[in-house]
């Protein structure tokens, strides 16, 4: 579960003030919002990767709020992957693991499952340069995932992918989500990856957080659209 | 009726068209701004090259074994070889931990850190040495750092073979300070922050994660330092002193074979020194290229 009680981030000139919503566990929440909103920031914050003014920020019923990114077990695909370079598709597995000082069993077993679960298998022993759009979001997602974390924070992952690609994964994020009951929120541009994925869907506009009724989703006149539509159209 | 506007637009338009038809563009060669940045580019290859051709003349192979032979120039070349190198390796350890910080810590008064550190890059060689001797050597409270090394560290600083050590590295580190610098600030942040929600500790993400990717940075750094140390000659000359067999560095040498006339020995000493930083280059080069492939 994820709770975010009236946040307020600050960075610069740019301000998110008090924010307020809820994913219960196990759902597969989606974040909709134009260019430039902060859903990014709020993915963020909620890792513990930029400080939070004042609010509440919990996971699980534990209030994080001025944990360190490290203690509050959450997987995080970002934007960018931000993938390690010096580092193969297995060490990137490994790495939470290793912190963990997992024992060697444990590793080999995750990482055969991950690399099962996430088709990367015959990657295990490249690096990353090289690797299609496809193929580093799974290696980024299954870095996330790899220490089975309370909560998987995804930032518009299938964003530069191919259509057959982006449905592919998709499935594949239900899939993980369903079977591991993970907790999810996914910021995304795309309605119809929503439409794929969502329990839940909330939309920051204007600086407002709002729950929105799943309904909005197929509704092309419907709010989320409005909220969504100028960056959909670019 | 719906004739009438449609030949008087193409008369407006079309004469200017058709009369003055684009002239046909040619961009010319571009030899003339090859052979003009190669001239002046190449001019200053030029110089470096007459410049060692203009050594090798002067000196013969006879004279080499000669020089080489002296027992002052083998200890000089020891103590260069391994000034140089503890220099280079002490200013690659402080260098690294400060360009990360200065790369990615946002503190009040950085200008002023940033600006102090420039200074080495700045001053006058000899204004390094000749600070260096003030500071060992300014009273404090009845004794001075120099004594206190001595009497805690059991070995004398001035004039002694720490010194060139420590002018060396006062001047080598500045730079090494820069390249770092430079090296982590093109180091995307973002896997560092990654790792952190991965679990890292701040100095496990530096460790795993970043000092990986800064590899080629430090080599370059390594490098630069040392060259620099091999090169360093005035706050040498004021801080140790130029003692034959005690300070006496390979630039030392051939300011001291210089100050007797003997300029043949002077220029075989310069010439070894263009083959040690040349082996350097090339060696930490490859060694470099290899840790990245």
């Amino acid at each position: 579960m994820i709770e975010i009680e009236n946040v307020t981030i600050s960075s610069g000139p740019f301000v998110l003030a008090e924010l307020s919503a809820t994913i219960s566990a196990s759902d597969y929440a989606v974040l909709m919002g134009g260019t430039g909103q902060g859903k990014t920031t709020i993915l963020e914050a909620i890792c513990g990767l930029r400080p939070v003014a004042s609010g509440r920020i919990r996971i699980a019923g534990e209030d994080v709020t001025r944990w360190k990114p490290a203690d509050r077990s959450i997987g995080y695909v970002p934007q960018d992957l931000a993938l390690f370079p010096m580092m193969t598709v297995r060490e990137h597995l490994e790495f939470a693991l290793r912190l963990r000082r997992a024992s060697r069993a444990v590793l080999v077993a995750r990482v055969d499952e991950l690399a099962d679960v996430l088709s990367i298998g015959p990657l295990l022993d490249r690096r990353i340069q090289g690797l299609s759009g496809g193929e580093a979001q799974r290696v980024a997602l299954g870095r996330a995932l790899s220490f089975r974390p309370r909560v998987l924070l995804l930032d518009e992952p299938l964003n530069a992918l191919d259509e057959s690609t982006r449905d592919r994964l998709c499935g594949l994020l239900r899939n993980i989500q369903k079977r591991d009951g993970l907790t999810t929120l996914h910021v995304t541009h795309s309605r119809s990856e929503a439409r794929l994925l969502a329990d839940k869907l909330l939309v920051l506009s204007e600086g407002n957080l709002r729950e929105r009724p799943i309904a909005d989703l197929s509704d092309a006149d419907g709010p989320a659209a409005t909220a969504t539509s100028a960056s959909e159209a670019s | 009726m719906n004739q009438a506007p449609i030949p008087s637009r193409p008369q407006a338009i079309a004469p200017a068209v058709t009369s003055s038809p684009p002239p046909r563009h040619k961009a010319g060669s571009d030899a003339p701004f090859f052979v003009a940045l190669g001239g002046l580019g190449g001019s200053y290859l030029l110089l470096i090259v007459l410049m060692l051709a203009a050594d090798l003349a002067f000196t013969s192979p006879t004279h080499f074994a000669q020089v080489l032979q002296k027992p002052e120039i083998q200890y000089s070349i020891r103590l260069t070889l391994v000034t140089c190198t503890v220099s280079a390796l002490l200013s690659l350890l402080v260098a690294t931990p400060l360009g990360y910080l200065l790369s990615r810590v946002a503190f009040r008064g950085k200008w002023l850190v940033d600006t102090i550190l420039d200074i080495p890059l700045v001053l006058p060689p000899l204004v390094i040495g000749l600070s260096l001797l003030i500071l060992f050597h300014l009273p404090l409270g009845g004794t001075n750092l120099e004594q206190l090394s001595e009497s805690y560290l059991g070995a004398r600083i001035t004039f002694a073979a720490p010194a060139v050590v420590l002018a060396q590295f006062a001047v080598a580190c500045a730079f090494a300070v820069q390249t770092l610098r430079a090296t982590f600030d093109q180091i995307d942040p973002r896997p560092e922050q990654v790792a952190l929600t991965l679990g890292c500790r701040r100095s496990q993400a530096f460790f795993r994660v970043v000092l990986p990717q800064a590899w080629r940075g430090m080599v370059a750094a390594l490098t630069i330092a040392w060259a620099r140390s091999l090169g360093e000659f005035g706050p040498i000359l004021v801080f140790a002193g130029a003692t034959r067999m005690r300070t006496e560095v390979l630039s030392t040498t051939v300011f001291l074979e210089l100050s007797v006339g003997q300029l043949e020995s002077a220029v075989a000493v310069s010439l070894l020194m263009v083959v040690a930083a040349m082996l350097v280059l090339g060696v930490v080069r490859l060694l470099g290229n290899r840790v990245l492939q």
